[in-house]
């Protein structure tokens, strides 16, 4: 319960601080996805059905602000969270190369998804173009942001376990 | 007794495979209802703004004035390297200024034949701020602090600086959603001021992000009488925006390569990446 209302926390943090704050710190106008680093952390840390949950409630805050269709990016985020969730086993605490590469990752195929859907669908096919002005900078910008944010995630993950522990042996 | 209570966890806790359908569920349908319905947000948009509304507005001034520190930094050594040009501008401007004043009095006497000053003023606007911008960097729209109870209404068009920035796309309570025009989604009729051609504007990222530029197509202008530097206007037969608002001047214009039309580039005359308030036309074009 506690875990949920702090992962819930989480995410309207950062979707705020991604629209205000990041958004005036823009680079080439260029600002970065702090809600897949939420989403692509969690679902690493926590597996797939928690990755997609706040992937789902993280894109549904973008979609009733964002979006045309209600819908669409909470699709998008949960897939993520999916996709980051069925690397769980690949997970150590110390080990902060692989979650960077995943984030990395995720946020590529997250951009990729929206070119597709969004962009080629309407005939653009300029993916050359997108891939060197939008796509890589933000996936770089992201990560710079994610060494910090990733750290962060994981000590609020680690006190949540310590409690999670304590209250267990207390009942059991 | 620990076994039990693991398999009694196991039957209330949903699989992640059986999450997964439902979520993807919840969002296929609510994509199939919002495309086929035209909803967007909605009940969802009222309740986000309490959570979000107060937040938004108090961390997006962190975000400005974060950024004029920034730009301050930047400006000092401008500044001084401005300061010398603008010496040199100033005497040229000068003897610039009296031959303007002379072609000021044409200018004006241009402006009443399009009544262009008569109907700006004439529409009843309000101001509103802008607390939040897109989240991803694919799209151009952004959240003011004004919504239903202002009067502000789906398909309301927006100003800035005496030049269209978008129209209204969503509205709440006390926020709505603007989509601009420089979205890549976006086209409208717009028409050229000395010659009243119509032109197709469209939005455009990669052009946008290229030289601060829109698109511009199938102008029709047999006499090559639209140069750069004209002025795009939105048209009377748009079909959402209000005629006569001031898109931008042209930059480049090139015959296509069937010879009949011309395209080109505007730049706009709004500042998109620094939008902070903005006006909001309480009229709308009443298409139907």
């Amino acid at each position: 319960m506690v875990r949920k209302l702090v992962e819930i926390a989480l995410c309207i943090v950062c979707f705020i601080l991604q629209i205000t704050l990041f958004k005036a710190l823009e680079i080439a106008s260029v600002s970065p996805n702090l809600l897949i680093v939420l989403v692509a952390a969690i679902g690493f840390m926590k597996g797939p059905k928690e990755g997609m949950l706040i992937g789902f409630i993280s894109g549904f805050f973008v979609d009733i602000y964002f979006s045309p269709v209600l819908g669409f990016y909470a699709l998008v985020y949960m897939l993520m969270g999916l996709f980051n969730g069925l690397f769980k086993k690949e997970f150590f605490p110390d080990d902060i190369k692989l979650p960077m590469l995943m984030i990395a990752l995720s946020d590529f195929l997250y951009n990729i998804t929206i070119y597709v859907v969004m962009f080629l669908f309407r005939g653009d096919t300029n993916l050359g173009y997108y891939l060197i002005n939008v796509i890589l900078p933000e996936v770089v910008y992201t990560m710079i942001v994610a060494i910090v944010l990733y750290l962060i995630i994981l000590k609020i993950n680690q006190r949540l376990e310590i409690n999670e522990k304590r209250s267990a042996s207390k009942f059991g | 007794m620990k076994r039990k209570k693991r398999t009694k966890k196991n039957v209330v806790r949903l699989s992640s495979k059986k999450t997964f359908l439902i979520l993807f569920g919840i969002c296929v349908i609510s994509i199939f209802l919002s495309l086929t319905l035209n909803l967007n947000g909605g009940p969802f948009k009222v309740a986000a703004d309490v959570v979000f509304g107060p937040m938004q507005r108090g961390l997006n001034q962190i975000g400005l004035v974060m950024t004029s520190r920034k730009n301050d930094f930047q400006n000092l050594q401008e500044l001084t390297k401005e300061n010398d040009k603008l010496q040199a501008q100033v005497e040229e401007l000068t003897t610039e200024n009296s031959t303007l004043k002379l072609k000021q009095y044409e200018l004006e006497e241009l402006q009443q034949l399009y009544e262009l000053d008569q109907k700006y003023p004439s529409y009843k606007k309000t101001g509103a701020r802008v607390i939040a911008r897109d989240a991803s960097n694919w799209f151009n729209t952004f959240v003011i602090d004004k919504g239903s109870k202002d009067g502000i209404k789906v398909d309301m068009n927006v100003i800035a600086g005496g030049g269209l920035v978008g129209r209204v796309t969503s509205v709440s309570k006390s926020s709505a959603t603007v989509t601009s025009i420089i979205n890549d989604t976006c086209a409208f009729s717009g028409m050229m001021i000395s010659t009243s051609d119509y032109c197709i504007v469209r939005g455009s990222l990669a052009s946008m992000t290229e030289d601060q530029t829109i698109l511009f197509d199938t102008l029709k202008d047999t006499d090559n009488k639209v140069t750069e530097g004209e002025q795009v206007v939105t048209s009377n037969i748009s079909q959402k925006y209000l005629e006569g608002i001031l898109v931008g001047y042209v930059t480049t214009i090139k015959t296509d390569s069937n010879n009949l039309t011309k395209s080109g580039t505007i730049t706009p005359i709004v500042d998109f990446e620094h939008l902070e308030e903005v006006l909001v036309i309480l009229e709308k074009k009443e298409t139907e």
